[in-house]
């Protein structure tokens, strides 16, 4: 059963110079209490993709799309009603924990602001003791609920806003960057907490961040975007193992790990989502480039084992000439001046 | 349990300690500002056909002929004592003249205060909220208008309208002469010294002299505070804990009212005791344009008559209560913020 | 790609490109920003090209009473011959209106140059330097800036109203005092901040002297500030002069037109319903002071991050499945 379904979701950013195309074109599944890990670089488009499928966007953004949830496409829903399912049905943690909280409002009122908000039949007895219950579960204890955001740590106040995104029970909770601001040691924390959500929950997660050790530790499927497109998907295992796409296999290769000798790295910069690369977005740094890559765009295609590519690498074999099949040669790729 | 209460005992210590040298700095700043000027203040001050012994005798009187560090060591120690000098030309201890005017002045800042923020904040709220609409529009220009607008020309205005033109209400004094005749003083402002001997008509008249004085200095105090109170609430709107709640669902109604504003007016309270500044230095304008017996006035007339006694007496003052609002000030904002304890 | 290659180009191109750079924020303005910034500076161009011009534009003296022999009627409403009517001294209240904007703006201008020369400087050597010198100054400066403005403005005229000859010059130095603690401790503040920043930490290590660091990083960064405070500055001056003047410790009488005097003067004619001789002064000094904030409230959306607003285009979806870029 899946709790959320985007189809061809566009999110697009009006400027002076024409629309940047954040989201391009993307569609994606999330069963429910699955863990889906969304993975690319800076500037990919995942984070305006988690806030797209929330609707939190920023003035100037507009969707286009579904994004089907309890049978309704949120992309085309009134805010009123899109504002009553952030909380009790879709929740979103972001990644810069030491701001996020009301520093004038102690734990307790921000915790009563939301249950009030949703539940407004819901007394003070029973709203506090649902706070302190999911609060117990993140390891936060009571003797602090009646205290200042500032007096807690940027690990706690992490986890005081994922209790706060749970307490409603959501189908599904995008976390965006959870961890990015947050040291290692207070990182392995938080994602064990998230790893636990299908267990102590029972809610879905969307996992956005840019770095492939999160995603292999803790999630069931990954999908990676680059330059507004998904394109690869599928379970994390299997494509971390046989990743399908150069630039899921370029990205594996570029993590550092013990075994690192020598430093390997994607040469070029990302695209400029204002005018992106004709045909396929990633074939300047690719480099397994056909003729093919640079006149259309790849097409999606269902691989074995439930995964899913976007890539002319894999075909399908009759939309593809043999002249398009010939090696890319391209000039030498301008020196990437800083971005 | 928080130990807010400890915290915020100790940071009224600690800023209470800073005040001194503050203090020091600017009473010794007074002193050489009133020693710099050249010439004899005593013969400046009581004019040219006064006998050489009586000014001799007056310069003794008020110590002019001692060494200056003496002079700088009374003249502390008697401020410490509350001793703020006598005047020269008409033989007033300031302390008296503070008591007896100061009254006044209070009346006027106080009202003019409560006008200025009232206004402030609900059209800085409005048109911080609303940005960019005919509301905000409206409310911006007016800010800027009202305070361009010079108190003493806002003064006369209302006095060319609302007293000449329309007649509704008096422009000079505090209250008619047979109202101050008759009214007992206890605290010499007249406002709660008529509340005091339950005179409702001497309150009447005492309120009809009040409203122009006070709206005149608040609508100007007030346009600055429209900026200010506008711009903290557009920022406050942006910050990440108003994205955050809006992702929990959380109404836009709430989201203004209890998040942005609350927060946007934290600094706002600030600027209110650093305003005091301007509403010190608005009050005299104020009391020269509609004849309001106050301090302001009253050191006016000092310095037209150049008795350096009395200017030094009143400014000293002044200073000194500059310096107690902002350490007010800084405990308001230590008790709502939680964040400022040390 | 455009920005970083403009970028490049400009440090070839040099001052041309980066005095684009700098007008870019400006021609992006969108709606009440733009508005504020050329109503107030169309305002503010009026008052110069008056206060510039005056001997050729004002009809009489400052202080003229009479011509051609006849002595100007006194309190006269306007009319065709003084179009802003007179004086109780007979002097005609257009032509006061135009010397007092050279007034104002001498005065202002004056004390502008003042400030900048005293506050900027102290504030960058104090900012980059710091220690016992910097401490003390911050002391001296937080203690005037404690003042009430005016109050302090009053005191400094009062004192040196005996010494200096020319009262604009009395003025100007009142309205100075007042202000440089303002400049310096901007300046300071954004030198320490400067300071701490990895480029500039980047020099030390590398040895550069002190004085080439302020010079090359900080100088330039700091100045950019300047200009919106200035002008804001400058309108609260203008009221401020007003307001000395209104007491009468600003520019005498004797020395030159002033709006503030003028409507000081204007206060008993009110009493009998007189409104010509204090309205168009007031008049002139709220519409300048208005000027001059509209054109740094406009200056300061656009150059300001945090309220600019960049213009916002409506996005349109094309058809699915192009792929194409239009």
């Amino acid at each position: 059963m899946s709790v959320v379904s985007v189809r061809d979701l566009r999110v697009y950013y009006g400027t002076p110079h024409g629309p940047v195309r954040a989201v391009d074109g993307v569609s994606l599944e999330i069963q429910e209490g699955e863990t889906l890990g969304l993975v690319g670089e800076s500037g990919c488009g995942k984070s305006t993709l988690g806030r797209g499928i929330l609707g939190l966007l920023p003035e100037g953004a507009a969707a286009d799309g579904e994004v089907v949830y309890g049978g309704r496409n949120l992309v085309t829903l009134a805010p009123r009603e899109l504002r009553e399912l952030r909380g009790p049905d879709l929740g979103l943690i972001f990644q810069e924990p030491m701001t996020r909280l009301n520093p004038l409002l102690r734990i307790d009122d921000h915790f009563a602001e939301t249950l009030k908000r949703h539940e407004p039949g819901i007394g003070d007895a029973e709203a506090r003791r649902r706070s302190l219950d999911v609060l117990g579960k993140m390891g936060i204890p009571p003797t602090r609920f009646r205290q200042y955001p500032h007096e807690f740590s940027g690990g706690m106040r992490q986890r005081i806003m994922i209790a706060l995104a749970l307490v409603l029970r959501p189908k599904l909770l995008i976390a965006d960057e959870p961890t990015t601001a947050l040291d290692v040691i207070v990182e392995a924390q938080i994602l064990g907490i998230l790893a636990d959500l299908k267990a102590g929950f029972g809610t879905a997660l969307l996992l956005i961040t840019h770095n492939l050790g999160i995603i292999a530790e803790s999630c069931d499927r990954v999908a990676v975007m680059y330059a507004g497109k998904l394109v690869e998907e599928g379970p994390a295992r299997d494509v971390f193992a046989e990743p399908a796409h150069p630039y899921t296999r370029e990205l594996l290769e570029s993590t550092i790990s013990l075994a690192t000798t020598a430093l390997h790295s994607i040469p070029g910069a990302p695209p400029n989502l204002l005018e992106p690369p004709s045909g396929c977005r990633f074939h300047p740094r690719c480099p397994d480039a056909m003729r093919v890559c640079v006149e259309r765009e790849p097409v999606e295609l269902r691989l074995d084992g439930d995964r899913r590519v976007e890539c002319w690498l894999h075909g399908p074999e009759d939309q593809v000439s043999d002249e398009g099949r010939r090696e890319l040669v391209r000039e030498e790729i301008a020196i990437a001046d800083e971005a | 349990m928080s130990n807010s209460g400890t915290s915020l005992k100790t940071y009224a210590l600690t800023r209470l300690a800073l005040v001194v040298p503050m203090v020091l700095i600017l009473l010794t700043l007074v002193f050489l500002l009133m020693r710099v000027a050249p010439g004899d203040p005593i013969s400046a001050a009581l004019g040219g056909h006064v006998p050489a012994s009586v000014i001799n005798q007056i310069r003794h009187q008020v110590g002019f002929d001692k060494p200056l560090y003496v002079q700088y060591g009374d003249y502390l120690w008697d401020i410490v004592r509350g001793n703020f000098g006598t005047t020269i030309t008409d033989r007033r201890p300031v302390s008296s003249i503070i008591v007896e005017n100061g009254g006044a002045t209070l009346e006027l800042t106080i009202a003019a205060g409560l006008v200025a923020i009232t206004i402030g904040v609900v059209v800085g709220l409005l048109a911080g909220r609303y940005r960019d609409t005919w509301v905000d529009v409206g409310g911006r220009m007016f800010g800027i208008v009202a305070y361009a607008m010079p108190v003493f020309f806002l003064g006369f205005l209302a006095q060319l309208f609302f007293g000449v033109y329309l007649g509704w209400l008096p422009v000079s004094g505090q209250a008619s002469p047979i109202t101050q005749a008759f009214l007992p003083v206890h605290t010499h402002i007249l406002f709660i010294d008529a509340i005091w001997a339950r005179n409702w008509a001497a309150l009447w008249d005492i309120t009809r002299h009040l409203i122009l004085p006070a709206m005149t200095l608040g609508i100007v105090i007030g346009g600055i505070f429209i900026r200010l109170v506008r711009v903290n609430v557009i920022r406050s709107l942006k910050d990440d804990y108003v994205e955050a709640a809006r992702a929990r669902g959380i109404g836009e109604r709430s989201v203004v009212y209890h998040h942005a504003f609350r927060n946007a007016l934290v600094p706002v309270v600030t600027v209110v005791g650093l305003q005091m500044a301007l509403l010190l230095g608005g009050a005299i304008l104020t009391e020269e344009t509609f004849n309001w017996p106050g301090i302001g006035q009253t050191l006016v007339k000092y310095l037209e008559n150049r008795d350096y006694v009395g200017v030094q007496g009143i400014i000293v003052v002044f200073a000194l209560i500059v310096v107690f609002f902002s350490l007010v000030i800084d405990f308001v904002n230590a008790f709502i913020d939680p964040r400022i304890r040390y | 790609m455009a920005a970083v290659g403009a970028a490049a180009r400009s440090s070839r191109r040099g001052f041309g490109s980066r005095l684009r750079k700098l007008w870019s924020p400006i021609a992006e303005t969108q709606g009440l920003a733009r508005v504020m910034l050329v109503a107030g500076a169309v305002i503010t161009f009026f008052f110069v090209v008056l206060a510039l011009f005056g001997r050729w534009i004002a009809p009489y003296g400052f202080s003229q009473y009479q011509a051609g022999g006849h002595r100007f009627p006194q309190l006269a409403p306007p009319s065709g011959a003084h179009l802003m009517g007179t004086t109780v001294e007979s002097d005609d209240v257009l032509s006061r209106i135009v010397w007092g904007a050279q007034t104002e703006l001498k005065v202002v201008v004056l004390a502008l140059v003042f400030s900048l020369m005293l506050g900027v400087p102290l504030g960058l050597l104090s900012g980059y330097f710091g220690g016992v010198w910097d401490r003390g100054l911050v002391l001296v400066m937080d203690a005037f800036f404690a003042f009430p403005p005016l109050l302090l403005a009053i005191v400094i005229a009062f004192l040196l109203g005996s010494t200096v000859s020319s009262s604009v010059v009395t003025a100007a130095i009142a309205i100075t005092v007042v202000y440089v603690p303002q400049y310096f401790r901007v300046v300071r503040n954004h030198v320490i901040s400067l300071r701490e920043e990895t480029y500039v930490e980047a020099a030390r290590a590398l040895g550069a002297r002190p004085f080439r660091i302020i010079h090359k990083y900080v100088f330039f960064n700091v100045v950019q500030n300047v200009p919106v405070i200035a002008t804001l500055n400058a309108a609260d001056a203008i009221l401020l002069l007003a307001a000395l003047g209104f007491l009468g410790y600003g520019v005498q009488p004797t020395e030159a037109a002033e709006w503030g005097y003028d409507v000081q003067r204007a206060l008993s004619d009110a009493t009998t319903g007189i409104w010509w001789t204090g309205l168009f002064p007031g008049l002139a000094i709220v519409i300048l002071v208005t000027g001059i904030t509209l054109l740094g409230e406009g200056l300061n959306e656009t150059i300001n991050p945090v309220l600019r607003k960049r213009r916002v285009v409506k996005v349109v979806f094309p058809g699915k499945g192009t792929g194409r870029v239009e």
